[in-house]
């Protein structure tokens, strides 16, 4: 009996030390980031203090500079902004294709498909140097309209893929019975097939919206003023006077950047894995 | 000594919630085929699973040639298992798959060769080892599992249902062939499976478990003319043994032995045959309708016949069920009870 | 019915390819607009001698590819593009494979720690690469902090964690490393979950140790997902110029510079759009072998 009882406490051991490890290793910035946030300048700038405990009293002093004396609310602002046109593209666009593509079996829609997926093997660090002249060209720089006319780029074939699969899961016959009562396959597409896939829709809206807040290149290629900046970039940049990093604020400007897209990124993550791994696993 | 043993055996999974298997002992006998028969949920998977060391049991003992084996892991105990979807390594050539026992329990390379073509042959599959898994047929998947199983010469056989994922047709040649097996190679064998048939057909003894507690062991014979309760009774045979209610007994009599008067020749208890439904099997014949007259007057009946063509939908005729064919239940319990004289009418 | 099932089929067939093309030429479009004509330019322009801000432009042959190549600081950026790229991918496997395996079972608080795994990956690129900054800062660091107070350094004589080019590359590698791991655990996992129970359990009855099972049948079998994991992850690192414009800026003297992260600093911010055009179209090579596989894995997807 005790030979069992051993091995699988040793067992249980191993796995709590493996997880703690790597839990601690991967979340430690943000945990950091959280303490930074709430610690005086005073603490947060003596080298003798002890990091991991508060030595003075938390204080909300940074918070309070981050939104009162910095634009770090505009850019909140145009990043919601970017990210809900974004979106409306991105749907215009990706789900009539990845309809279409799921629907057209056969030598042209794979033959799209493919191509569409290779597009994201072009990165925007190939990218940014013609499509800077580009924006220059339509009198966009500094404009988030650059940036909106750009994104989809790359939230356009990420959707198509997510979104073909989605579709390919529907069984045909619902639009067969559907074209029997008198639709048309447009019709039948918009009235029937859209309202069933609201949360294959709204996976691509999540992801859409992350991958606008996440994005770095282009915004900083073509935004430069302070005021136009997004979330991902004004924080790294303009949270910094000079040489002087505002390691208070800073560190609450990304943490209160990055949570709420990790509460939406969690929520929707196994479609997000089905996009990535379409094909590959069956 | 059993090759298999379990004493007071439990599991239970979820603690409150009633267990899946309850205080089951058995004993193999030596080189037998054991069937472990009952519905789904009965347990007799959990059990199978706990013999192989795949379940750690709650409580009781499990032993294997006689040594308590609860806490060895499954390659400790020398058995081996062919599980229902075969679980053949995809990524591995059937030599390959047949020699992996062979190679995780470092039995030295130049061995590995004789061995694997020695499974191979005595199961006919001398021409498939170079094949990957997805390239052969149901039957040839069930071959290549048992060759797995058999390369180590283990003390027990554990089969989890292997014939449920097959086709009809290949399910009778398939059985066939695992009997066969079981004829050349002589090692004990614990079988699992839901199907009546495959029970009768298969096994030596048959143990009929519901809600993880044994009902009956006994060999085909012993479970269909002797069963020992109710569940047992109507769980074997198809259609299911007729049972009726009276007073404080329940009275049973399977559809075979329940015929037209004038077929039965030995003492027989009458009754009146209401003809409600006809199916014409090909093979025999299966009436059902109801009893009429009497205390158990309206009582849904079947009856297996050999031939019924002079029966008409909707009359009623003389049928009876030879006195020792009767079998009597005890209402409570649904055990098996003395025969007692009883009147219908 | 039949005569219905026959009439659609013709109705269908008749409007699906117009209908069809119409439906996904708008983003097919875009993406040929978007993606493939500012290719063209790139290319066109590593040709030329186009600078910001001005509207001349030659055709200048190979002239710009001749002085990259001389470049020591371009000789730095694809040894540490291939580094970071391949250093981080093993790390990564090796860490996600393992982290994949204590995940896989349901346990306890099983959604709070996913939650936090996740982090590093959901986390917008720059505002992760800046938390670290802020660990590996030259004097404030925590790490340094950690080290002195176990009296492995005096203070003051601490490492410069970005500061000296050894100890920046090993930066770079470790915040590349810590940012792909969570996604390549999450892939791995469903990968893992694709796997039949019975297969380890098979496994287990032959005999196989935990260990035997893992390396010989369980990771073999995940192949495929194995390689979208590393085909995705090279493919992110290898394109990426946040982590090392965040934390080092391509310093100290270069030498953190990557393809990217160099096209950017003498594109956009040395303006010289043509010298980076030219290095950035460095990165087409491996992206094209990446694809070639990519387009293997796919097509053995649909066969089997």
């Amino acid at each position: 009996m005790a030979k069992g009882i051993s091995r699988r406490i040793w067992g249980k051991v191993v796995h709590v030390v493996v997880l703690a490890t790597f839990t601690i290793l991967l979340a430690f910035p943000f945990y950091w980031m959280l303490i930074t946030s709430f610690k005086q300048n005073v603490d947060l700038y003596t080298m003798e203090n002890n990091p991991f405990i508060f030595n003075a009293k938390p204080t909300l002093d940074h918070l309070k500079f981050l939104f009162t004396e910095t634009r770090f609310v505009r850019w909140l602002g145009n990043t919601a902004f970017v990210g809900v046109i974004v979106v409306v593209i991105t749907l215009l666009l990706a789900v009539p294709a990845a309809y279409a593509l799921a629907r057209l079996s056969g030598r042209w829609g794979e033959r799209l498909g493919i191509g569409i997926f290779l597009t994201y093997l072009v990165p925007p660090t190939l990218l940014f140097i013609p499509l800077s002249r580009v924006v220059a060209y339509l009198g966009l720089q500094d404009s988030l309209w650059a940036l909106i006319l750009v994104y989809p780029t790359f939230t356009v074939p990420f959707s198509i893929w997510l979104l073909m699969g989605f579709f390919k899961s529907i069984p045909k016959e619902l639009e067969d019975a559907a074209m029997v009562d008198g639709l048309t396959r447009f019709g039948a597409f918009v009235k029937l097939v859209i309202p069933i896939s609201v949360s294959g829709i709204l996976t691509v809206v999540i992801f859409t919206f992350t991958l606008v807040t996440q994005e770095f290149v282009y915004a900083l290629t073509f935004i430069s003023s302070e005021s136009n900046q997004m979330i991902g970039t004004g924080i790294p940049i303009f949270l910094v006077r000079g040489d002087v990093y505002y390691w208070g604020a800073l560190m609450a400007a990304c943490l209160i950047a990055s949570l709420p897209i990790a509460f939406m990124y969690n929520l929707f993550l196994d479609r997000f894995i089905a996009g990535f791994t379409v094909g590959a696993v069956k | 000594m059993a090759v298999v043993e379990t004493r007071d055996l439990t599991k239970v999974f979820k603690e409150g919630q009633v267990g899946a298997v309850n205080n089951v002992n058995l004993e193999t006998r030596e080189g037998e085929f054991l069937v472990f028969l009952g519905p789904s949920g009965s347990g007799k998977t959990t059990l199978l699973r706990m013999v192989a060391g795949l379940e750690t049991p709650t409580s009781g003992e499990i032993l294997i040639g006689g040594q308590v084996v609860n806490d060895l892991s499954p390659r400790e105990r020398r058995i081996a298992m062919v599980f229902q979807s075969y679980a053949l390594y995809p990524h591995l050539s059937v030599y390959k798959n047949i020699a992996f026992p062979l190679k995780a329990q470092n039995v030295k390379k130049e061995l590995h060769k004789e061995k694997v073509e020695w499974a191979a042959s005595l199961l006919g599959i001398g021409a498939l080892l170079d094949r990957k898994p997805r390239e052969l047929s149901g039957g040839e998947r069930q071959r290549v599992a048992l060759a797995r199983a058999i390369v180590r010469e283990p003390a027990v056989f554990l089969l989890d249902e292997p014939l449920s994922n097959l086709d009809a047709k290949l399910r009778a040649s398939a059985r066939e062939e695992l009997e066969r097996f079981h004829r050349r190679v002589g090692t004990t064998t614990i079988y699992v499976t839901h199907d009546q048939v495959e029970a009768m057909a298969m096994g030596d003894r048959v143990m009929v478990l519901n809600k993880g507690v044994v009902r009956q062991i006994g060999t085909p014979t012993d479970v269909y003319d002797n069963p020992a309760d109710t569940f047992v009774a109507t769980f074997l045979g198809s259609p299911p043994m007729n049972l009726a209610e009276f007073g404080d007994l329940i009275v049973g009599f399977r559809p075979e032995h329940f015929r037209p008067v004038s077929t039965v020749i030995d003492a027989a208890v009458p009754f009146r045959f209401k003809v409600e439904n006809i199916e014409y099997l090909g093979s025999e014949w299966i009436v059902s309708g109801t009893l009429a007259g009497g205390k158990l007057e309206g009582k849904k009946v079947f009856s297996r016949l050999s031939s019924a063509q002079n029966l008409q939908l909707g009359a009623t005729y003389d049928f009876a069920v030879p006195q020792f064919h009767l079998k009597f239940f005890d209402r409570s319990s649904e055990k098996r009870a003395e025969p007692k004289a009883v009147s219908w009418q | 019915m039949a005569i219905a099932r026959n009439k659609i089929k013709s109705l269908g067939a008749a409007q699906s390819p117009l209908l069809g093309a119409a439906m996904f030429s708008p983003a097919v479009l875009y993406i040929l607009l978007l993606v493939g004509g500012p290719f063209l330019l790139a290319i066109f322009y590593a040709f030329s001698d186009a600078r910001i801000g001005s509207t001349e432009m030659h055709f200048v042959g190979l002239e710009n590819f001749r002085s990259i190549l001389q470049s020591p600081s371009f000789r730095v950026a694809i040894r540490n593009s291939f580094i970071f790229t391949i250093c981080s991918q093993i790390i990564v496997i090796v860490g996600a494979n393992i982290l994949a395996i204590s995940l896989e079972k349901t346990f306890r608080g099983r959604g709070i720690i996913r939650f936090l795994i996740l982090l590093p990956w959901v986390a917008p690129i720059a505002l992760g690469a800046i938390g670290w900054k802020w660990i590996l800062d030259s004097i404030y660091s925590v790490i340094t902090w950690v080290l002195v107070a176990a009296h492995m350094y005096k203070p003051f004589s601490a490492p410069m964690w970005l500061g000296e080019p050894r100890l920046a590359i090993a930066s770079v590698l470790l915040v590349h490393s810590w940012r792909l791991m969570p996604f390549s655990t999450v892939i791995l996992l469903a990968g893992r979950t694709a796997i039949p129970k019975d297969i380890p359990e098979a496994a287990a009855v032959d005999g196989a140790g935990f260990w035997r099972t893992q390396l010989q049948i369980v990771i073999p079998m995940m192949r495929p997902i194995i390689s979208v994991a590393v085909l995705f992850g090279l493919i992110f690192t290898f394109t990426d110029m946040t982590v090392v414009y965040i934390l080092t800026a391509g310093g100290p003297f270069d030498s953190t510079q990557t393809l990217p992260s160099l096209a950017f600093a003498l594109g956009i911010q040395g303006s010289d759009l043509a010298a980076g055009a030219a290095i950035s179209l460095f990165l087409v090579p491996l992206l094209v072998i990446l694809a070639y596989f990519m387009l293997r894995l796919a097509h053995r997807a649909e066969v089997t």
